[in-house]
């Protein structure tokens, strides 16, 4: 009736992972009880759960990200403080527990934060970057989200019922192979990446339709903003790229609830198959994620900087040129493998090649800087402190691309500092100056800055303290994943990197304080124009929050800094212009169709790792008759009225004539 | 023979970069890294560490050359062009220049270039799978090495090394014994490294001599290695392998030949034989075996091993008492 499940899958011997369940079940039965008591639920359903608007996908994306980021982070802490104990010792955490501990921290870290939060602000900013309504397929895009969230949520399962995998969060064969795990650990990672897997290539299609096929009348391509195009890159990336980590992914299951043989040792399986494919995906999803970070750093620099990007065109040249690279640099993950000489060389050259185009864009945030009146609030914090630690992880990048000196370094505590320097350094910096910039035009109101520039030196001096000493460890030989060591060598290193934490769980207290504090003095700190930043994207052009439908009326682009010269124009003239004749506008209805789908998606994965074969024929069933109950409707938009439409509009405007009245003289063109 | 750190030669692709006057700089700047870095793949002990740590901080300085300049600008731009700085000059149009976009793509271009020339010969020459010696041939500017410690055409020594859950066993198949966790070495000769695994990937590498390189079972990685200097070397696998990954570690003991003929004797003398049944035994998981030798062979044990003959490792399956073995010194 159960399958594999008993109550011996509940790890009743171990209190961390029984008393974090608890708390979580906890606070989660605690929010329920306060959303059903007060009468929110309406509200969270209507408004949030079936909403299908892009805006709050994005926000609940990116609050995915966040607390999945904090999961992550108590993973991190754990291993750094084993590693700080375990110097001829064991250490507080066994070693079947926490090689569970690393390989989740790996597992959500990329796929439930990184992801989430990088999509979530694909999502809110690029269908208002791009002066339009929506993105292509509003409910798909709400599907995406929910079968994310379904893999955060098995992931989390894992940690009361039964276990995660041993494995690192790439689970190389022939470890991950049923005669080496044979427990539930690898198919909760297999199909919480495999279901979710699926929303996320969702994503990229939406994303690639809606760049390429809807954007505002006049804006070609050379007219859209650079984290536009980043974003297309990264979402072309995903369209091409999460395929093959679902077929291999799907492989490693044939193998194991099949007994197929890709990738085992006996029967011609080659573990180094599995190996390579997992890397074709792996290298361009690092990608994936940085390419609309340093989407977010442009926006954010010019923006500061009073200037135009610098060199747009180059800039989209580099995008591109590292959006196709990526894709040819994979075996660079194996150098160690026994090549040879020219695979190695070419793979290494190839991997250097991509610095070109890194270096070209550094170069020209640079020269956007150059002759600027750069104002420093918290975003343009987080850019400058990003290209100066992408400097050196993109250093020890190249570095780690030249075969001999990998031989050495491979899988060494330096690759962990080279990719936390990147991955921290470029993506986390880049959200977090995403999410300080764009958070006024999500709620009306901005983020309190002094919070803001405490989290921000907490985090810089918290990343350089943590993982300066993991660069020394790597150079000292100690490999990644140990549970103890007695190499005493190594111990100083281990000891600075576990008090540099210190610092880092700083930052997240003050991350904490931050939204609290400005939730709490919102009035103080609201943006009633709807341009908090002199911005020069479309996205200011409307109110903050914006209406449903973004536009009233789909603005008319005629260069690369469309929101820029609207404001520029309505200075000189020193009025507003004309109001537009307003027309009902046609929006998408709400949709449960994500959140049911995913319901039974998660049903259906809990089954498939536990072998309850009948709920899985359950799950399945349901979730495909969502699917047509879906394809079958009859009423797939509603239309808001002109009058409604004129009301909202006039909002927007009466804020910005004001403002126009004050500056009569106009600011300084 | 190859250059070691001390005696690098001209040819290599490093000796280029040796004169560029940058370095010094630089050497200066990395200082506070590598400071305390003594004992691991800075400090090597062998010719093949020796080259692969110059390649390293070779490709160091020629990024930083670029790279150290370009953080101070940004530093200084971003310091500069603040907006409370009256006397910064604004150039709020300043968006395109076709002089500057030539620098910015010929800058990373020709840097990349360059490091492509280190990364292709160094790839080459430092291929693990080169024999040590071979690699003296293709530099025919090449003069013996003058090393103290190396004999010249001394004979490289063969050993098999099978990864097993979780230790690591070095079989000598021309001197017929083999040990698990521990490896002696005569100092000075070639070691040739034939190396397998009977179960999971795992990865060979001793940080201060050289290259890594992984176990795969089914598959024969080669390496080449060579300790200049006597001395224990801490060896370990560097790719994650299970639960008992933390404690397959051992010792590689580097020593003069007449110490290594001693042990070789001593080994031969005493403890259990290595047959298929002994290595059936060894084969089944257990976490932080203690070293001990095997005084015999069974010489095709490594054949049987890669060519699957003797089934992959059986995991965490019913499990089997543990060998019964002697640690060393306690007898």
């Amino acid at each position: 009736m159960l399958g594999k499940l008993t109550w011996g899958a509940i790890p009743w011997d171990q209190p961390i992972p029984l008393i974090a369940g608890a708390v979580v079940f906890a606070l989660f039965f605690a929010v329920v009880v306060w959303v059903i008591v007060k009468g929110h639920l309406p509200y969270l359903w209507h408004e949030w759960i079936t909403s299908v608007d892009h805006k709050r996908i994005g926000v609940m994306y990116v609050m995915l990200g966040l607390v999945m980021l904090f999961r992550g982070f108590i993973d991190a802490l754990m291993i750094r403080s084993q590693q700080a104990l375990a110097f001829h010792a064991a250490g507080y955490l066994p070693p079947e527990h926490y090689n569970q501990v690393f390989s989740a921290h790996g597992t959500i870290m990329i796929f439930f934060a990184a992801m989430p939060l990088v999509i979530g602000l694909m999502n809110f900013a690029v269908p208002l970057q791009l002066g339009v309504r929506d993105v292509a397929f509003p409910t798909l895009n709400s599907t995406s989200f929910w079968l994310t969230a379904t893999g955060a949520l098995l992931v989390n399962i894992s940690l009361v019922i039964g276990e995660f995998a041993r494995t690192g969060w790439l689970p190389y064969p022939p470890l991950s192979e049923t005669q080496y795990s044979p427990g539930v650990g690898v198919d909760y990672y297999d199909w919480a990446l495999l279901i979710s897997g699926v929303g996320t290539l969702m994503t990229g299609i939406n994303f690639v339709t809606t760049i390429l096929k809807i954007r505002a009348p006049g804006m070609s391509y050379l007219r859209m903003s650079m984290f536009c195009w980043t974003s297309l890159a990264a979402n072309l990336l995903i369209v091409a790229a999460f395929p093959i980590l679902t077929a291999t992914l799907a492989m490693l299951t044939l193998d194991r609830y099949l007994g197929f043989h890709f990738f085992t040792n006996e029967a011609g399986g080659n573990m180094m198959m599995f190996i390579n494919l997992i890397w074709a995906w792996g290298h361009p999803e690092v990608y994936i994620l940085v390419l609309p970070a340093f989407g977010i750093f442009s926006e954010v620099i010019s923006t500061f900087s009073g200037k135009p990007l610098f060199g747009y065109r180059s800039m989209v040249i580099a995008t591109m040129f590292i959006c196709i690279v990526s894709f040819m640099v994979w075996l660079h993950h194996f150098f160690t493998m026994g090549s040879g000489g020219d695979v190695n060389a070419v793979f290494g050259i190839a991997t250097s090649v991509i610095a070109v185009g890194t270096g070209v864009k550094v170069y020209n945030w640079l020269f956007t800087m150059y002759g600027g009146r750069i104002r420093y609030a918290t975003p343009m914090m987080w850019s400058v402190a990003f290209i100066v630690t992408f400097i050196i992880g993109g250093m020890t990048g190249v570095l780690l691309a030249v075969p001999p000196a990998d031989f050495m370094l491979h899988n060494s505590l330096f690759l962990v500092a080279h990719f936390h320097n990147v991955i921290i350094g470029g993506v986390v910096f880049a959200v977090m100056a995403g999410i300080t910039y764009w958070f006024p035009k999500a709620f009306g109101f901005r983020l309190h800055e002094g919070w803001g520039k405490a989290v921000f030196w907490l985090s810089v001096v918290g990343f350089y303290a943590v993982f300066i000493p993991l660069y020394g460890a790597g150079l000292l030989g100690m490999t990644r994943r140990l549970q103890h060591y007695d190499f005493a060598l190594w111990r100083p290193w281990v000891l600075a990197a576990g008090f540099g934490m210190i610092f880092l769980v700083g930052s997240a207290v003050a991350q904490v304080i931050q939204l609290v504090v400005s939730y709490r003095q919102r009035e103080l700190l609201r943006d009633e124009l709807g341009d908090p930043w002199d911005g020069r994207s479309l996205e200011w052009a409307t109110t903050s929050p914006p209406p449903a439908f973004n536009f009233a009326v789909l603005p008319n682009v005629s260069n690369e800094e469309p929101y820029w010269e609207m404001k520029r124009g309505a200075i000189e003239a020193q009025q507003m212009s004309a109001e537009p004749d307003y027309k009902p506008i046609e929006m998408p209805h709400n949709s449960p169709t994500g959140f049911i789908t995913a319901f039974f998606s998660t049903i259906t994965g809990f089954a498939l790792i536990w072998h309850i074969w009948w709920l899985v024929g359950v799950g399945l069933v349901a979730a495909y008759a969502v699917f047509v109950w879906f394809a079958w409707r009859d009423i797939e938009e509603y239309e808001i009225p002109a009058a409604e439409v004129a009301r909202l509009d006039r909002e927007r405007r009466a804020p910005r004539a004001r403002w126009l009245e004050r500056n009569a003289a106009g600011r300084p063109a | 023979m190859l250059p070691s750190r001390d005696g690098a030669k001209a040819g290599t692709p490093c000796v280029v970069f040796r004169t560029f006057s940058g370095r010094v700089t630089l050497v200066s700047f990395l200082a506070a890294i590598l400071a305390g870095c003594s004992g691991g793949v800075l400090e090597p002990k062998g010719p093949v560490g020796g080259a692969n740590a110059l390649i390293l901080l070779d490709a160091v300085c020629i990024m930083c050359v670029i790279g150290v300049p370009t953080m101070i600008a940004v530093l200084v731009f971003a310091w500069w062009y603040r907006a409370d700085n009256t006397r910064a000059r604004r150039r709020p149009d300043f968006v395109h220049s076709g002089r500057i976009e030539l620098l910015v793509w010929s800058i990373p271009i020709l840097v990349i270039m360059f490091l492509g020339g280190v990364i292709w010969i160094g790839a080459h020459e430092l291929d693990p799978f080169h024999p040590i010696s071979a690699l003296a041939s293709t530099n025919p500017q090449e003069k013996p090495n003058p090393q103290p410690n190396t004999p010249p055409q001394s004979k490289t020594l063969e050993v098999q090394v099978v990864s097993l859950d979780w230790k690591w066993l070095f079989i000598y198949p021309d001197q017929g014994i083999a040990s698990v966790n521990e490896i002696v070495v005569p100092v000075g000769t070639p070691v040739h490294f034939s190396i397998t695994s009977a179960s999971v990937m795992n990865m060979f590498f001793v940080p201060q001599l050289g290259s890594m390189i992984a176990a795969m079972n089914g598959m024969v990685t080669q390496l080449h290695l060579q300790a200049d200097h006597p001395g224990d070397y801490y060896g370990l696998s560097s790719q994650y392998s299970g639960d008992g990954f933390s404690g397959m570690h051992f010792l590689m003991r580097a020593v003069p030949a007449d110490e290594f003929a001693r042990w070789v004797a001593t080994t031969k003398a005493e403890g259990p034989t290595l047959d298929r049944a002994g290595y059936e035994q060894l084969a089944q998981q257990s976490q932080d075996v203690k070293p001990f030798t095997y005084r015999a062979i069974d010489s095709n044990i490594f054949h049987a091993v890669t060519t699957l003959e003797i089934a992959p490792g059986p995991g965490p399956g019913p499990s089997v008492a543990p060998p019964q073995v002697r640690p060393r010194g306690a007898d």
